[in-house]
């Protein structure tokens, strides 16, 4: 089997209702996720970390990687358990529950391997993966990704582009803040209020990328 | 500290938003209209009340070490409830919060009220607070999303304000994404300015 193939495997599975997998459909996803509902400016998700960790260019960095990583392993275990799982079983209306019980452990877990395998890792995300239980991005994507009906292979794709999204919009604005530093804000905008007025600033320009891909 | 002033500090003193700047996800993407902020308001309420009460009640019950996860657990359980009843009695309103029903689990506010009010004290005063942490939650909400639909759509609540002429053409940015950070940037910088001036005039 070919990797394409194996791929083409995956994207289409059976559950989904996805008639196949292709390359179209995927840039659509990809495109959408990272420019056009970017998580960030434009649906409104992880706006906390956005805020509170976006003022130095390194620990923007270094948020967005356990961002993506945890995303990635939150959509993969929830996508899991959710079609075989609940679905199965008629406990739809647990999903809820089992998606934050599955994110709060899987935290826990990322941040013990990393510690015990690879503590220079561990110093690098260490800090920030305990934000991460309540950044309501990991939430959202794994609800998203059952919302929109992807296949796993799909959901998978989504959730590294939204993740992408996240760290574009987050690193963005920490090299714009850092360059606020030495600007003169008028005295009553300096801290949040100016950080709102630039997120909206650059909220305006990834509008418009909302005709990108029709 | 007595009851009323448990109720009263979430509206004005503590306002979460204004003044803590919790919960901004939800904030800042359910105010585009004032329908949207009262249903989402009404909703997180609900499952601060409750949660409060719940942790209220089993805090001498719940072992220090997986408190967290015990709450979001509660937590977790009243959002279900009230994703269930509003898509059986406001399917409308449920679809056009959509996401952001679910995610009243990751609100900080909730879990910050559980962790910081409701596990040190006694059912009574929790309600109350809850009461009122969530009615400054709702509160802050609706004066901006009366910003917001006014600007954007002419409207209030669904009803025409400002005309037909103006419905044409509205600033149509203040009901996007970008309206709702730079009106939320410049109320901001309102509340400092006030803040300022009072400070000013104890001195």
């Amino acid at each position: 089997m070919t990797p394409i193939m194996l791929m083409s495997a995956v994207l289409s599975a059976p559950e989904s209702g996805d008639p196949s997998f292709s390359i179209g459909r995927m840039m659509a996803i990809i495109v959408g996720a990272i420019f056009i509902n970017n998580f960030v400016l434009s649906r409104f998700l992880g706006i906390c970390p956005f805020l509170g960790v976006s003022k130095q260019l390194d620990s923007a960095v270094g948020m967005g990687a356990a961002v993506i990583f945890v995303m990635v392993l939150a959509t993969l275990g929830s996508w899991l358990i959710y079609h075989n799982v609940l679905v199965p079983n008629e406990m739809v209306y647990l999903r809820t529950i089992t998606f934050i019980i599955i994110i709060a452990s899987l935290v826990q877990l990322v941040e013990m391997i990393l510690q015990k395998f690879s503590p220079a890792l561990y110093d690098a995300l260490g800090i920030y993966l305990p934000l991460i239980t309540t950044n309501c991005a990991i939430l959202g994507v794994a609800v998203l990704n059952i919302d929109d009906k992807l296949s796993l292979g799909y959901s998978l794709i989504n959730s590294v582009a939204a993740g992408i999204g996240f760290t574009l919009a987050l690193v963005l604005m920490a090299g714009l803040r850092e360059r606020m530093e030495t600007s003169n804000v008028p005295a009553s905008l300096k801290g949040l209020p100016i950080a709102f007025l630039i997120a909206g600033a650059m909220s305006i320009a990834f509008l418009g990328f909302a005709g990108l891909g029709g | 500290m007595s009851l009323a002033q448990e109720f009263t500090k979430g509206i004005v003193k503590e306002n979460p938003i204004f003044r803590q700047a919790l919960g901004m996800c939800p904030f800042l993407a359910v105010t585009s209209s004032v329908e949207n902020a009262l249903g989402m308001g009404a909703a997180a309420t609900f499952v601060l009340v409750c949660s409060n009460f719940l942790v209220s009640l089993l805090r001498k019950v719940i072992p220090a070490s997986v408190r967290i996860p015990s709450y979001i657990v509660i937590i977790a359980a009243f959002v279900t409830i009230v994703d269930l009843l509003m898509n059986a009695y406001l399917p409308a309103l449920h679809k056009s919060l959509g996401i952001f029903i679910p995610l009243i689990v990751v609100n900080c506010i909730i879990l910050g009220r559980a962790e910081g009010f409701a596990n040190k004290n006694k059912v009574i005063s929790s309600l109350f607070d809850g009461i009122g942490m969530g009615l400054g939650f709702t509160l802050a909400m609706v004066v901006m999303a009366t910003f917001r639909e006014i600007l954007g759509n002419g409207s209030w609540l669904g009803f025409n304000l400002l005309g037909e002429a103006y419905q044409n053409q509205p600033l149509l940015i203040a009901i996007l994404a970008p309206g709702a950070f730079i009106l939320m940037g410049f109320i901001l910088g309102f509340f400092n300015i006030m803040e300022k001036r009072n400070r000013g005039g104890a001195r």
